[in-house]
């Protein structure tokens, strides 16, 4: 009985002499580091444009529409690219709501870039990200893309592929991951917004 | 499956390889009080304090009696601390939006989902939790249950070595100096790490970002009693609604990361956890992640064979578990690789893979990649979704799991895990040297029989127990996002995730009712604590025992024969009790995507 | 001598066993099995619902009936293996005809039943008489037959005293006249013991069965859930599995085959021991023998022929050959020792010298003392001729005694002995007066072919420790020669206790044979002591097994015998859990099919129908035990490899072996059931 007292009052004590340790030393300790050395980064690696307003994060995706902009992927985060609420479809491979919202992407893609019936789609087109916060498309879709931009522009496809290019994340020391577009700076640049971190 | 991924294989296996021994020989000193470390300098004050506030002597060594009974304690305890904060985060510091308490069940799954090193979320984490919840409620765990899973292994690998011993080790020392010299230190250095590829850090309120195109959505309608406005004709009246800003979550998260992922917890400060561009902003950071989440069980097994001065043992033991990791791999990539037909028949381009459910950066073979470590290990981190993996593809994680964790596995649960099946592996081909079975020279007898088979049961019972009971029942399915075979997969994941202490899922489930919080809450902690116990009784029962020494006559526990014979008894005992409700979930649903049948 | 065991489907015993398997179906004795109490259980619903069914009433009775026959099955392997135990046992049992003891009593003798003898009665035998009992001869000196027991025809000698006072009850005086004191009580006696146990009335688990019982209930209860959950499962997959079928399912998963010839494989294990005439007090027995390492060998009978021969007679300076062989032959001609004999007959052959009726020259023998280590003879003064002292004896003892009488120990005679000790012989050195002769060479034969038994010996991690009353020279050079790993010279009994506990100290498990009285405490000691037969009660009692036979060279084969016993269990059951895998193949599709047709290619034996492959699976799992009754009573061969070898042997034979089987099998069985349109 004594020993259940002392280990309970022990039990008690390494909870909170832990609490402290862990959970408040150790991240203050992270975040006066992180804030001293990656002010940008811990921040959330904000954009902000001339005016010191707030436009996005480069880490995060944003819903585009219209011909002018490339358009990010599907996003099943709130109503969409909602970075306070990120998620997936959880559609499974056999699901009908899957396979309707697919049939009706694949088409509303191949409409918008003028594309064939027998053209196929790129795969990260017509499908939503895991955090439905995707920063990127694959370069695939950028290319496909990058003619109507160009055209609703009025630019050269030349020019509008080389901002492409400009904003491809090649992978990681050469081989880790995969190269991807990243929208949102692709179409700040599109649109000359010019932008600085804070 | 193309090049760059069987390099990023490779580069993966050879990081990891490199990283066993030394974290094997940093293991020996941490969990050798007599040891020095680097660190003593700094952290011997802090350690010393600790002892003198705890009241504990630490040269006083436990019986697994008395080592069982503190860690029983201690993760009631700070179980009950953590629920206490989750519903009053309203009156606790650190919570700029404002959240409101959690429900009494979801309270009480979180705790027990962060106490039993589960970290399954019934919840998503930036739209209900306080910073001070994450920070301190959740964090304390991520650090704690994974010390506590590492001091268990401990123990159970000192009874393997010790003989004639009544002694385990002292729970509170194990708790401590795992915590102070092993967790602390490294994950300090892999927070910043994550912090310079972009990952979060800071305490600041939700940011707001104007949008550089606003855009039109429709939604519900609500009165203003905030219910949805439903029309003549029974649906919910839509408008349209421009949205002009993005809210971009915040928080203290890199250092929450670091310890989810090495102390295998998983539990993401965001919804989408791995996924969410803050929580794993660049494939590096995805890389040193998912080593992370083996470094300390690769780093056990090297521990194992130094401790028991077998080292060809932890390297059989290694090879077992790098052998299933990679045929999980495999089958993963390829299943992800090929794609869905039905999509494909649609319109979606082959080459791409399966993509639904994950991010570009990462792109197929990373996904696959991750959800094989992640169920692996009973991390339960994802950067994918894998109720959007292809059957086979989701397979791979739900039989990972069902296998018991044992693929390198939770820090320290892998390792005891798996040396249960080492003694049922020594048990019934032991005898097939013409000897009553030996482990490292320990004769297997009854009780040690009945103490593993008894782990085995629990794990069996809880999730084809719970699953089964959901499968039939109103609430159970009233939480599928999937019909068909795909929703058995949903139910029987969830408790498989549950009872394995992953805290993955087929996140399409609705998990967040009372009945899906209670059962597998309930199937958290017998998962935990009912699997430790008898893993504990064998431990104490392998410390007692005298030491045959080795002869020819041994029964090997080193080389490929043994590398074989682990394998089998691993498929064969801990597997094929699953196959039956698999063959109904994933494997019919492998058919039946061929045949192009939706649901 | 090793008794031919019964053909393996013996009439005699198969017979009763059908009978038995029948009267084994009571579920108090079921249950003792769970795995067969389980399948038991699932046969009975089983025919119940073929009695419900309304459609495939056929397919059910059929798999009623070979759920049945699975029982039967396993229930007839047991009887059989107690069959042959019984066999055996009858046979021992004719020894044991009613007799009627002259027991004594106040020094008076009366008649009554052997029955009626208790612990510590002195009965008198006399020639033609059988023993009534186990006992101790505490009088006189006879010849025994013992020709019921250990089949062996020669008479052996029984006398009070020595190492060789126990009697054996049903055994049968030829000569002479014993008293003996009875020592064990009717159905208590090793032959009644070993009778019980064969019988199965008194088999109690061993050890390691318990452990066994125990893996093989847990993955049963596990299979059990897996079963009751599927209905579940199937009710949300809209498919529904009926109780027949998921029996099926659940008999097929659940390792009936080890559970049926479990015990069937420790009784034969016993019987094996029986057929070599040694008697197990228990089972657990058997199964240590099987785990002993170090081997404590006494050097005598086990590794030398019975005795040392004299070969060669060495004489001291300025002593003529004849001379020693002379004295030497003279102070031998009373010894009864095979060495003894063996100096006259060595004198005889070399110098002619006649063995003389020295009884008529007055001689005094001097017989051989633990005290003097000396054995001669003295001639008194007569006739002239000068008294004479002679003796024989080991080298310290006659250099003490020469000593004594003021003489000198030649150095050129210590040369000789050290010469033939190193060489392995023992030597004798002869002495007259103080006048010191030379030395005798007494040399042990080491048998042909133990060395290469103790090499395999070596390759199975078993210590062989040669134990002899030699002087360290002489016991490292026969060592070396027998090739055991270590040996123990001028052993005493306290010295040999010592020595089994220091092994056992560091972890090792001991077996060793003993005969003598003071043999008992290390008997006891030993994790497992061999009594010989010839031995003394005492010894008997010690020792948890006793050799028929008095052949010390048994010890291995008992080791053999343990080791073979666990193999078999380990590989039965290591092929029963194999074999689920090929069931999962035939059955889960079967299931499946009517819902899903899709899952067509997991059919991958192209199992005729649903029906079919269910069927096979249950009939193969039955038939599968009936197969491997032979096995399980011959045992599975034992090799001496090595761990290593013989794990990766039997893990081919019988784990490879036992997932690739059962789909030829299953095949083969589909293929004829569709062939007769059985389903």
């Amino acid at each position: 009985m004594n020993n259940l007292f002392s280990e309970t009052r022990a039990a008690v004590l390494a909870t909170l002499i832990l609490a402290i340790v862990c959970c408040g030393l150790y991240p203050l300790v992270v975040f006066g580091i992180a804030q001293a050395v990656f002010p940008n980064k811990a921040n959330g690696s904000l954009i902000v444009d001339k005016n010191g307003v707030v436009r996005g994060s480069r880490l995060i995706g944003q819903q585009f529409s219209g011909q002018r902009y490339f358009h990010s992927r599907p996003s099943a985060a709130g109503k969409g690219y909602d970075a306070a609420n990120s998620g997936g479809s959880n559609l499974g491979p056999t699901s009908r709501a899957l396979a309707i919202v697919i049939k009706d992407r694949v088409a509303a893609y191949r409409k918008e870039n003028g594309l064939k019936a027998t053209d196929s789609v790129p795969a990260d087109a017509v499908t939503a990200s895991g955090s439905g916060l995707d920063p990127d498309i694959s370069v695939r879709n950028a290319q496909i893309q990058a003619a109507r931009v160009a055209k609703a522009r009025g630019m050269s496809l030349q020019e509008v592929l080389k901002l492409v290019r400009a904003n491809t994340d090649e992978p990681d020391l050469g081989f880790l991951g995969e190269p991807g577009v990243n929208v949102l700076e692709l179409n700040l640049a599109l649109d000359g917004v010019t932008t600085g971190e804070n | 499956m193309q090049t760059s991924g069987w390099l990023q294989l490779a580069a993966y296996i050879a990081a990891l390889l490199a990283i066993t021994k030394p974290m094997g020989l940093y293991l020996m000193r941490v969990l050798d009080a007599e040891r020095k470390t680097w660190l003593d300098p700094v952290l011997k004050p802090l350690e010393r304090v600790t002892y003198r506030v705890l009241g504990v002597k630490p040269d006083r060594e436990q019986d697994w009696k008395q080592y069982t009974l503190a860690m029983l304690l201690f993760s009631l305890v700070s179980c009950l601390f953590t629920y206490a904060i989750l519903r009053l985060q309203r009156y606790l510091p650190l919570n700029p939006q404002h959240f409101g308490p959690m429900s009494p069940d979801l309270a009480f799954n979180t705790a027990v989902s962060f106490t039993t090193n589960t970290n399954w979320q019934n919840y998503g984490g930036e739209s209900t939790l306080s910073y001070f919840s994450q920070m301190v409620g959740l964090t304390l765990h991520n650090f704690v249950s994974a010390a506590v899973g590492i001091a268990l292994a401990a123990a159970l690998v000192r009874g393997i070595a010790r003989h004639s011993a009544r002694t385990l080790g002292n729970f509170w020392v194990d708790l401590v100096r795992i915590t102070y010299y092993l967790l602390l230190p490294i994950c300090l250095g892999f927070a910043v790490f994550l912090v310079s590829q972009g990952m979060i850090q800071n305490f600041k309120p939700y940011t707001k970002a104007r949008l550089l195109r606003p855009y039109t959505v429709s939604v519900e309608k609500k009165a203003a009693n905030g219910a949805a406005l439903l029309g003549a004709d029974g649906k919910p009246v839509m408008e349209e609604q421009t949205i002009k800003e993005q809210t971009i979550a915040q928080g203290p998260v890199a250092s929450q990361v670091a310890i989810k992922m090495l102390g295998t917890n998983g539990g993401g400060f965001m919804n989408a956890n791995a996924a969410h561009p803050f929580e794993n902003p660049t494939p590096l950071s995805n890389l040193v992640q998912m080593l992370s989440i083996f470094v300390i069980g690769s780093g056990l097994t090297y521990y194992l064979g130094r401790t028991v001065k077998n080292q060809k043992h932890g390297w059989a033991v290694w090879s077992v578990m790098t052998t299933l990791f990679l045929a999980g791999v495999l089958l993963a990539w390829w299943a992800e690789a090929k794609g869905n037909p039905i999509h494909q028949r649609l319109g979606v381009a082959a080459a791409g893979g399966n993509m639904e459910g994950k991010e570009v950066r990462f792109g197929i073979f990373n996904s696959a990649l991750f959800a094989t470590i992640t169920t692996d290990a009973s991390c339960g981190a994802v950067n994918s979704m894998h109720d959007s993996f292809t059957p086979l593809g989701g397979f791979v994680p739900l039989f990972n799991i069902q296998l018991g964790e044992i693929i390198f596995g939770g820090v320290g649960a892998g390792l005891y895990g798996m040396i249960v099946f080492v003694v049922l592996a020594v048990f019934i081909a032991g005898l097939m040297v013409g000897r009553t079975p030996e482990y490292l020279g320990k004769k297997i007898l009854a009780y040690d029989v009945k103490m593993a088979m008894l782990a085995l049961l629990v794990l069996c019972f809880s999730i084809l127990g719970f699953a089964a009971w959901a499968a039939v029942s109103k609430w159970g399915l009233a939480g599928l996002n999937n019909a068909g075979p795909h929703g058995l997969s949903e139910i029987l994941y969830a408790f498989s995730s549950g009872a394995g202490n992953n805290g993955s899922a087929f996140a399409g489930l609705s998990g967040n009712t009372p009945w899906y919080n209670t059962t597998i809450g309930l199937s958290m902690l017998i998962g935990r604590f009912l699997m430790i116990i008898p893993i504990m009784a064998l431990a104490g029962s392998l410390g007692q025992k005298k030491v045959s020494p080795a002869s020819a006559g041994s029964f090997p526990v080193s080389g490929g024969t043994f590398v074989v014979l682990l394998l089998g008894t691993v498929l064969l005992i801990g597997a094929l009790n699953f196959l039956p409700v698999l063959a109904l979930g994933p494997i019919v649903e492998h058919f039946l995507m061929f045949q192009g049948k939706l649901f | 001598m090793t008794q031919k065991p019964p053909s393996l489907f013996d009439w005699h015993i198969v017979r009763p066993a059908i009978g038995n398997s029948f009267r084994k179906l009571d579920p108090r004795l079921m249950a003792k099995n769970p795995v067969m109490f389980v399948t038991m259980v699932g046969a009975a619903l089983t025919t119940v619902a073929a009695f419900a069914a309304l459609t495939d009433r056929g397919f059910i009775i059929q798999l009623a009936v070979w759920l049945w026959f699975t029982v039967l099955f396993a229930n007839f392997a047991e009887a059989v293996a107690e069959g042959r135990g019984k066999a055996q046992a009858d046979s021992l049992r004719k020894a044991r005809k009613e007799t009627v003891a002259r027991r004594l009593r106040n020094s008076r003798e009366e008649k009554v039943p052997a029955t009626d003898l208790v612990k510590g009665d002195l009965v008198v035998c006399e020639a033609n008489d059988v023993i009534p009992a186990d006992g101790e001869v505490v009088e006189g000196i006879a010849s025994v037959d013992e020709a019921a027991i250990t089949g062996e025809s020669a008479p052996v000698i029984r006398e009070s005293g020595g190492d060789r006072s126990a009697v054996t009850g049903g055994t049968r005086v030829i000569s002479d006249r014993i008293v003996i004191r009875i020592t064990m009580e009717r159905g208590h006696g090793f032959l009644d013991r070993m009778i019980a146990m064969v019988e199965g009335a008194k088999r109690q688990k061993t050890p390691n069965e318990i452990a066994l019982t125990i893996l093989l209930s847990a993955l049963t209860i596990i299979f059990m859930l897996v079963c009751v959950t599927l209905r579940p499962f199937g009710i949300y997959s809209h498919t529904s599995f009926s109780i027949p079928v998921l029996v099926a399912l659940l008999v097929c998963l659940i390792p009936t085959t080890i559970g049926g010839l479990l015990s069937a494989i420790g009784i034969s294990g016993i019987d094996r021991l029986i057929r070599r005439n040694v008697m197990a007090t228990s089972g657990r027995a058997v199964e240590a023998a099987g785990d002993v390492d170090v081997l404590l060998l006494d050097k005598t009978g086990t590794i030398t022929l019975g005795n040392r021969m004299a070969t060669a007679f060495v004489p001291a300076p300025k002593v003529q050959p004849e001379q020693l062989a002379d004295a030497a032959q003279l102070a031998s001609l009373a010894d009864e020792t095979p060495e003894g004999r063996s100096i006259v007959v060595l004198a005889k052959q070399q110098f002619a010298l006649r063995g003389r009726e020295v009884a008529q020259a007055h001689a005094k023998f001097v017989p051989f003392t633990a005290q003097t280590r000396m054995s001669g003879v003295d001639f008194p003064a007569v006739d002239g001729q000068p008294a004479r002292t002679i003796r024989k004896g080991a080298v310290d003892a006659i250099r003490i005694h020469v000593d004594r009488l003021g003489g000198q120990f030649p150095p050129a005679v210590s040369a000789s002995v050290e010469e033939i000790s190193r060489a392995g012989g023992t030597p004798l050195v002869v002495a007259e007066g103080r006048e010191v002769l030379g030395v005798v060479q007494l040399k042990d034969v080491v048998k042909g072919g133990i060395r290469e038994r103790f090499a395999h010996l070596r390759k199975m991690g078993i210590k062989t420790i040669m134990i002899t009353g030699d002087n360290p020279l002489t016991a490292a050079a026969i060592a070396a020669e027998a090739g055991v790993d270590d040996f123990m010279a001028q052993a005493t009994p306290e010295a040999k206790l010592k020595r089994i506990r220091e092994e056992q100290a560091n972890g090792h498990l001991v077996a060793m044979t003993g005969d003598g009285t003071n043999d008992a405490p290390a008997l006891a000691q030993a994790d497992v002591g061999v009594a010989m037969n010839t031995g003394t009660q005492a010894a008997r009692e010690a020792g948890n097994m006793v050799d028929l036979d008095s052949n010390p060279t048994k010890l291995i084969d008992i080791v053999e015998i343990g080791k073979q016993m666990l193999i078999t269990r380990g590989s039965l059951t290591t092929f029963s859990i194999a074999n689920d895998v090929a069931k999962y193949f035939a059955i889960i599709p079967a299931m499946l099919m009517a819902t899903f047709p899709g899952i067509a290619p997991l059919n991958i034996m192209r199992l005729h129908s649903p029906t079919s492959a269910i069927l096979s699976a249950v009939i193969f799992n039955a038939l599968i035990i009936v197969a491997l009754i032979p096995l399980a009573l011959r045992g599975v061969a034992y090799k001496p490899i090595g761990a290593l070898a013989m794990l990766q042997r039997n893990l081919l034979i019988y784990g490879l072996g036992g997932i690739l089987v059962p789909f030829i099998g299953i095949k083969l069985i589909d293929l004829v059931i569709s062939a007769l349109k059985l389903a």
